[in-house]
């Protein structure tokens, strides 16, 4: 099925996009990667007038990183090029693991790390990761800058807290902490280019083997990505063993409110929080240990 | 709503090529119903199967998920450009060697993506090859005589260097 007809913007800068936006509305949405705006477009799950495109914006597609102030991801740059530098991989595993499982190899060719935190799926692979990460999204709109933490991002399947106009430039992450270990794990059916039955992302910072700061955040459990921060807490300034570990994946069983649909009830969602949270724990506290 | 239609320049199997198309055409209506290039092929128009896989600046992207718009300066590959007047590229012979295509609908959008493998990777590992391959779906073959077939061909590739 075609699209139907549209009008399309390549803004230059990122002050041409805001205004560009802002004059549609709700009928204009930006386009980064495409490969959820095109597919909601085609689908009329999302009816717009104008699309404006991102990628010829040259702060959106900048990523730099620097070991003392940390990395930052232009809001168009493609899954693929985070995991293909080196450093970035280094300093950012739990980010490379999401970027490398989103689709398959021709959407990490395409589609962005902030494109699929403003699609805001709940499933959004990338969305725990950054969280776990720390990260921030810095956001320009018709009145300014401002900054938000990616756990507070999403507001609502789809939604976020972007305003008429507003739009993701970057997205900004700390450098690690020394001795710092962090992973995403899913459940899916298969092996590839499926969407999480359940995501769990987290990090860790080790002093000997005793955590000093951890932050566990899910996918697919709740109407928006979430950050389990009861589940992080339980386990700072105690022992990296396995009964404690159990304890952060109970507490993010607790933090997350699980629907029942085709892949999977919630009860089997809530086992899966644990399952993950667990492992993901172990590959987060193995990294920090190498590090 | 009037759209005039755009004009956009691109490099397509090695020659500049310009267009005319609106901007809600994909870069797949583009190849096959402006440029009458029918060897990508349309199968879920959604991102999911690959089908329609051609090669844009270097990364194989799903054509179905582009808009045509969006392709300007850019090179492009598609299936057309794989083979040569010589005859067919060693990927090419490769699946048809191992029977690795029944219907064929699958198999531009495979080989497209074999070839940008190979590129980069000259001896990828079965699992490598199926981790790459696993944005292509193909229904007839069950998938072994193709991982086959692109192991055959890295084989090959590699003994002609």
């Amino acid at each position: 099925m075609p699209l139907r007809p549209i009008e399309y913007v390549a803004a230059k800068t990122v002050q041409e996009a805001v205004t560009s936006l802002a004059e549609k509305g709700d009928a204009a949405r930006p386009l980064a990667g495409g490969t959820d705006l095109i597919v909601q477009l085609r689908g009329g799950r999302r009816i717009i007038d104008r699309v404006v495109d991102l990628k010829a914006i040259p702060e959106m597609n900048e990523l730099t990183y620097n070991a003392q102030t940390g990395l930052r991801i232009g809001a168009a740059v493609p899954c693929y090029r985070v995991y293909s530098n080196a450093d970035v991989a280094r300093a950012y595993p739990g980010l490379v693991d999401a970027a490398s499982l989103v689709g398959g190899i021709q959407i990490q060719g395409r589609g962005s790390i902030g494109g699929n935190l403003c699609n805001a799926a709940p499933s959004g692979d990338t969305i725990p990761a950054l969280i776990a990460h720390s990260a921030v999204a810095e956001i320009t709109g018709p009145g300014g800058n401002r900054e938000v933490s990616v756990e507070e991002f999403c507001t609502a399947p789809g939604r976020t807290v972007l305003q008429a106009g507003e739009i993701l430039v970057a997205i900004r992450l700390p450098a690690p902490a020394a001795n710092f270990g962090a992973c995403y794990m899913r459940f899916i059916p298969r092996n590839e280019m499926d969407i999480a039955v359940v995501g769990v992302g987290a990090s860790v910072v080790l002093n000997g083997n005793t955590v000093t700061a951890c932050r566990i955040a899910l996918a697919s459990v709740a109407p928006t990505p979430v950050y389990a921060t009861a589940a992080g807490a339980a386990l700072v300034g105690k022992e990296a063993t396995e009964d404690n570990m159990n304890a952060a994946a109970e507490a993010a069983q607790a933090a997350a409110t699980p629907i029942s649909d085709m892949r999977g009830t919630a009860e089997y969602r809530t086992h899966l929080i644990g399952v993950l949270t667990r492992r993901a724990l172990r590959i987060a506290i193995q990294r920090a240990k190498e590090a | 709503m009037a759209i005039s239609k755009t004009h956009v320049r691109t490099t397509l199997n090695g020659e500049a090529t310009e267009y005319l198309c609106e901007p809600n055409q994909s870069l797949l209506e583009v190849l096959r119903d402006v440029l009458l290039l029918t060897g990508t092929k349309e199968g879920c128009n959604d991102g999911n199967c690959g089908a329609c896989t051609v090669n844009m600046d270097g990364r194989i992207v799903d054509s179905c998920l582009v808009l045509g718009v969006e392709a300007e300066g850019c090179k492009l590959m598609t299936i057309e450009g794989v083979a040569t007047p010589e005859g067919l590229h060693p990927i090419q012979q490769a699946f048809l060697e191992n029977a690795a295509l029944q219907c064929g609908i699958c198999t531009p959008g495979f080989i497209v993506a074999t070839k940008a493998l190979l590129e980069k990777e000259p001896s990828p590992t079965e699992a490598r090859i199926r981790h790459w391959l696993a944005g292509n779906l193909c229904r007839c073959t069950g998938y072994d005589k193709i991982v086959k077939a692109v192991v055959d061909a890295a084989n090959t590739m590699g003994g002609k260097k």
